[in-house]
């Protein structure tokens, strides 16, 4: 308690400090995805309305609220219209928090944009690394505090990362954020990030871990209820790590595996847990919709609508988590349902009913519409009757009369639906076509991801395939009657995960297909594995492999020791150098000297029966005539009783398959290798010993063999006789 | 040392050196106007000097103006002065934006702090205010409205900004009457041309000057029984009525006109300085009045965590009183454990419940004490979660309900109308852990989502309320509207600015 009490006469100081060097963040106004498109295509990611505000507000007041002093706004695509957005904005004229945009063309990826901000050399200390589409509401000086703490005793711990509790999915490996299941490795009492992984393959249901984690680390907790919040906390050495390794792009899949895998360096990564605070990032569609929920739900308070659209127009809450803005003119008779937020100036006809869904400004809304888990933005048109069900419409949509959009439905800015046209689920509308090139600088971030993530279940799913076709047929540039517009053709691959980042709720079929295939995988894994330990798994499937791979070896070693037996006898070679390199052999298949015994003997013995032979008698002047010549190199191998015997069964295992030739000679034969001192007597009765438990069929040669036995037994006898 | 120590921080915020304490009145009196210096003033003028310096050495102030300083004129010492503020005069927008942004982030939490904060901004706006020769109460009091206007808006729920804006505009109210009427009583004539602004009370004016100069302070406001009874004592020597200062000082300089300006400034400030002060001491002045309440072996029952409370207890404990505290804790916040512990330290007899073991405990109590959120003009409470509960379990078994309010949390509203928000919804995290229900909020896999609802007040209605303790003693709930109506001018319940006063 040295240290800290020491640090402790300082800590009135340490605040103080804290305050005059001013924190500062990077915000990356630019996802470097396009899971956002179509509707990225017209208006960057960051300036998206969520729950009426632009993404980028939430971001930058939760900064403000936090006690960072300055911000760099990275913008890359449509950067003139976030800096535009930020001009008009009141952020650029806060008294103690300045907002300065960096503006770059040819980025393609975070590791770019660090990059160009190391070259600017505007960061002087410990930073706040956030992109521009997380909502949070923690509070920053706990975790500040840590890394500060931390950087002081260990120069290398550079990085520390916000992570939050958030239970996963378990049937489609899926967090609620609709990102994939997250596998981490911490250090339980350091809090050090050991192990991130956020494309497991789970069709295997296995994950790998390095052993030396297990060897170095004393403890080690592995988690996959915890969600990343892509909130970062860095010391500036991380600039100049991603200007160091030029190859880094993705803030998680090479920054962090990178130094968690280079032990090199020594860089350590680690983890601040939050708990009631809030923070989440908007990732794909399905987040969307799960933030805004939880907006409305307040668990971001305060940034919830009433107070964050404070500026333009007072919002209140009423019950049931409906907020209001002025100037609204609604039916009598139309009902607005519970957690849902209408801006102002909206306008909603008779007989209307909305339920959890988000209304933007100034939107006509007609009669009988029924609209349900919808984000409807800006200035949109809804005719009479229509039905919208979780959908997403941007600014300036007019969808007419009794059109109808199917769940997951995305329309772009300015698309017109046409009369009773029904928008078939998780198509994405937009007036722009699909870009033909897909950018491969844009799909950077999923090149390389592994395609193993597709989910087995959808594959075999007809349904899915039905309605790929379905989309296709629909015509592309034709949105019904006065309908404007192109539907996006779904390519390949993306759709069958379509239902996964959707803002529709995931159907009920396919939690329960995924859940009866995780089942049916639990059951297959039970079986396999014996050990409960998924570490052990994969050794127990490998050495059922060894098995099956065995047989195939023995046949090639067999095949191999009797082709260098052959070649030896052809060329002469020396015995020595044959035991050479049927040594070598045996050790390359990785055999037993017994194996060797068999397998030389074997050879010897084809090699007779290749001889030219006419008789019986001869066939047995000629096995004698190789095992005179070439005994040493059996004998060589034939250590102990084992070996013998493993000779013998070869012997009998021959006679009776592949060169039948030999039976009748088996006693003959037995009594030459006998005289020859090949064969010592006890492996001869303990080959016969053997035998006796066996079936009938294999004491064929032990009854051929009787005479011999029985002299054999007779023999010491006589010795002692004599 | 204190003394220097206000000088220093009134400095800071760049407005006139002000002593919010009576007795240094008469220093700030004897800074404005050269003649009147008193003996004690010089002394702590001269006392202070070391911290000027300071500040000007700071704000890196010319040596000419050191200098003048050393030299201890006052008169220089004014110019400072008026020089610091001029500086720093574009401050006051910002200060307002500040202080708009942490009352939206929901930054400040408690009426006590947000009712201070808010009337030492305003005490900044105003002086900061340039004043035209004519129409100065109308100016000062527009611009304390577009303030106000903003800081009520930034966060509706907390009353006590929108009460402090509504005495602030009453306390320019009352300063420009009593200077008026003072100015009619020396100089009849000229007064009637600089009041013709005030159109509201044109028909004050209309009277003989001398009947104004009696009865103006006590047509102002309603005749409540308060105000009745100081006039016909001592009119001149009110504790705690704001305008007691300014007529003193009326009389020295009323004869000058360009002066009349800054003079209702002055008064103006002194004023809300007098009610920071009142702010910030009404924890001393309810609890000066435990004694009464709290009697011997008595059983107190509270709820959550309230600073008057505790001093209140904590006066009563001093006062060789020994009784027994009920503490229930006050979920979802727990603030009653911070209250336990604090009570426990101070060597009460303190039991901590839970919320709902109130009804199993209420009998063996003699007597409930809360503090409040805000009380309403027709005496209802808006008070911590929990507390409706509590009074109604109280009124069950007939034992008092008392409420300690300090004067700041009197609002002039009522709870029926719609511009008044009475609830505010806080995060659930603070109910149940997001990590643990997350499964349950995956809205998008349809299992059962559960919705939250954390609100932080309850109304508590008059007819369950025994006694109000406020600063100026115990008041029944039906007497409220009355002691509201001294605070305030019913011109000002509406601070939203009317179109007209924009053009």
């Amino acid at each position: 308690m040295g240290a800290p009490k020491k640090s402790g006469g300082r800590v009135s100081e340490d605040p103080d400090e804290l305050v005059r060097v001013p924190l500062q963040a990077i915000l990356l106004a630019d996802s470097f995805t396009t899971k956002f498109r179509p509707i990225t295509l017209q208006r960057p990611k960051v300036l998206l309305p969520l729950v009426n505000v632009p993404m980028i507000n939430y971001t930058l007041t939760w900064l403000e609220s936090a006690g960072v002093e300055e911000v760099f706004v990275f913008c890359c695509s449509h950067s003139k219209q976030v800096r535009n957005y930020l001009e008009k904005s009141e952020w650029l004229s806060q008294p103690n928090f300045t907002v300065t945009t960096i503006e770059s063309q040819n980025s393609v990826s975070a590791g770019d944009a660090l990059r160009l901000i190391y070259e600017r050399n505007v960061i002087h200390g410990d930073f706040v690394l956030i992109s521009g589409d997380t909502v949070s509401n923690m509070s920053l000086t706990q975790a500040l505090l840590e890394h500060k703490e931390r950087k002081k005793k260990d120069n290398n711990a550079v990085m520390t990362m916000v992570i939050k509790w958030s239970k996963c999915n378990p049937a489609i490996h899926q967090s609620r954020l609709g990102t994939d299941e997250l596998f981490m490795a911490i250090d339980p009492n350091t809090k050090q990030l050991l192990y991130y992984e956020d494309k497991v393959d789970h069709s295997k249901g296995t994950l790998h871990l390095d052993k030396s984690l297990l060897a170095d680390n004393p403890s080690l907790a592995l988690h996959h209820d915890k969600q990343d919040c892509y909130i970062d906390i860095c010391s500036p050495e991380v600039l100049s790590l991603f200007t160091d390794n030029f190859d880094y792009q993705h803030l998680r899949r090479h920054f962090v595996k990178g130094l968690l895998v280079d032990d090199i360096m020594g860089y350590k990564i680690f983890v601040h847990e939050i708990h009631s605070d809030y923070a989440a990032r908007i990732d794909n569609f399905r987040s969307y919709d799960t933030v805004s929920k939880d907006i409305i739900h307040r668990w971001t308070y305060p940034l919830v609508p009433d107070i964050m659209s404070f500026q333009n127009t007072a919002t209140k809450l009423e019950r049931q988590g409906i907020y209001r803005a002025s100037e609204i003119s609604q039916s009598q008779t139309a009902v607005v349902g519970p957690c849902t937020v209408i801006g102002c100036g909206t306008k909603i006809g008779n007989n209307t009913k909305i339920s959890n869904s988000v209304i933007g400004e100034g939107c006509k809304i007609g009669s009988n519409v029924l609209i349900e888990g919808c984000y409807i933005w800006d200035n949109i048109t809804v005719e009479d009757g229509c039905k919208l069900q979780h959908a997403i419409v941007c600014d300036g949509v007019t969808i007419k009369s009794r059109a109808v959009l199917q769940p997951g439905v995305i329309l772009s800015f300015k698309v017109v639906v046409g009369q009773e046209f029904v928008v078939p689920q998780y198509s994405q509308v937009s007036l722009l076509q699909r870009p033909v090139e897909e950018d491969s600088d844009e799909e950077l971030e999923y090149a390389d991801s592994p395609s193993a993530i597709t989910n087995k279940v959808e594959e075999s799913d007809p349904e899915i395939v039905s309605q790929v076709s379905e989309t296709h047929c629909s015509p592309d540039s034709e949105l019904g009657t006065g309908g404007v517009g192109h539907i996006w053709s779904t390519y390949e691959g993306g759709h069958e995960e379509e239902w996964r980042h959707s803002v529709a709720p995931i159907p009920a079929d396919k939690i329960l297909e995924a859940r009866k295939t995780l089942e049916d995988n639990l059951e297959l894994t039970l079986d396999s594995i014996l050990p409960p330990s998924g570490e052990l798994k994969p050794n127990s499937i490998e050495s059922d492999e060894d098995n099956e791979d065995s047989k195939d070896d023995s046949d090639y070693f067999e095949k191999e020791v009797e082709a260098t037996f052959l070649r030896a006898v052809q060329e002469n070679i020396q015995v020595d150098h044959l035991i050479l390199e049927v040594n070598s052999l045996k050790l390359s298949y990785n055999k037993l000297t017994a194996d060797c015994a068999g397998a030389v003997f074997y050879s010897m013995m084809k090699c007779a029966l290749d001889t030219p032979h006419s008789s019986a008698d001869s066939l047995m002047q000629n096995v004698k005539g190789v095992f005179t010549k070439w005994k040493k190199a059996l004998t060589s191998y034939l250590h102990g009783d084992d070996e013998q015997i493993e000779v013998i069964l070869k012997f009998e295992e021959m006679c009776l398959e592949s060169t039948k030739e030999f039976a009748p000679l088996f006693t003959t034969i037995l009594h030459h290798l006998y005289e020859e001192d090949v064969i010592g007597e006890d492996a001869i009765f303990s080959w016969e010993d053997e035998k006796k438990g066996a079936d009938e069929t294999d004491k064929v040669f032990v009854k051929h063999a009787q005479n011999f036995l029985t002299w054999l037994k007779e023999a010491p006898e006589e010795d002692e006789d004599d | 040392m204190h003394v220097t120590h206000l000088y220093a921080k009134t400095f800071q915020r760049n407005i006139f050196p002000k002593h919010p304490t009576r007795t240094n009145r008469h220093c700030t009196n004897s800074l404005g106007s050269i003649g009147e210096k008193t003996q004690t003033a010089e002394n702590q003028i001269q006392w202070s000097f070391g911290s000027i310096l300071k500040i000007l050495s700071n704000l890196n102030i010319s040596s000419l103006a050191k200098h003048s300083i050393e030299t201890q004129t006052l008169k220089t010492i004014d110019v400072v002065i008026l020089v610091l503020s001029l500086t720093k005069m574009p401050n006051v927008q910002i200060l307002v934006n500040d202080f708009v942004n942490q009352l939206r982030k929901r930054k400040i939490e408690g009426s006590q702090a947000t009712g201070q904060q808010t009337a030492e901004l305003l005490r900044s706006v105003i002086s900061q205010q340039r004043v035209p020769h004519t129409n100065q109460a109308t100016t000062l009091i527009n611009a304390v409205r577009a303030v106000g206007e903003q800081l009520i808006s930034a966060n509706p729920v907390e009353l006590a900004v929108g009460n402090i804006v509504r005495r602030v505009l009453h306390i320019i109210r009352e300063e420009d009457l009593s200077l008026a009427t003072a100015a009619i009583a020396g100089l009849g004539l000229s007064a009637a041309s600089d009041d013709e602004d005030d159109v509201e009370r044109d028909d004050h004016h209309g009277l003989s000057a001398a009947a104004v100069a009696a009865a103006a302070r006590s047509t102002l406001r309603l005749p409540s029984l308060q105000t009745l009874l100081e006039d016909t004592s001592d009119p001149a020597a009110i504790p705690h009525t704001s305008s007691s200062g300014g007529e003193s000082e009326g009389k020295s300089r009323s004869v000058e006109k360009g002066s009349r300006g800054r003079k209702l400034k002055h008064d103006v400030i002194e004023a809300v300085n007098e009610l920071i002060q009142d702010i910030s001491t009404c924890y001393e002045q309810i609890a000066e009045q435990a004694v009464e309440h709290i009697h011997q072996n008595e059983v107190i029952l509270t709820l959550g965590s309230s600073k008057t409370v505790l001093e209140f207890l904590y006066a009563a404990k001093e006062k060789k009183r020994s009784f027994k505290v009920f503490v229930a804790e006050g979920a979802p916040r727990y603030q009653g454990h911070l209250l336990a512990k604090e009570l426990a330290a101070r060597g009460s007899q303190t039991t901590l419940i839970t919320d709902s073991a109130v009804f199993a405990m209420i009998s063996r109590v003699n007597m409930v004490i809360v503090g409040a959120h805000a009380v309403m003009a027709n005496g209802g409470v808006i008070a911590p979660i929990g507390l409706n509960m509590v009074a109604l379990a109280a009124q069950r078994h007939a034992v008092p309900f008392v409420v300690l309010v300090g004067s700041h949390k009197l609002c002039p509203l009522y709870p029926h109308n719609p511009e008044v928000l009475l609830n505010e919804l806080r995060s659930p995290s603070e109910l149940l852990d997001f990590g643990e229900f997350s499964d349950c909020l995956d809205y998008a896999s349809g299992a059962g989502s559960i919705h939250v609802v954390n609100p932080t007040f309850d109304y508590v209605p008059p007819k369950l309320v025994s006694l109000f303790i406020t600063d100026t003693g115990g008041h029944n709930p039906s007497y409220m509207y009355r002691l509201i109506a001294d605070y305030y001018s019913a011109d000002d319940l509406v601070v939203k600015r009317r179109p007209i006063t924009g053009s």
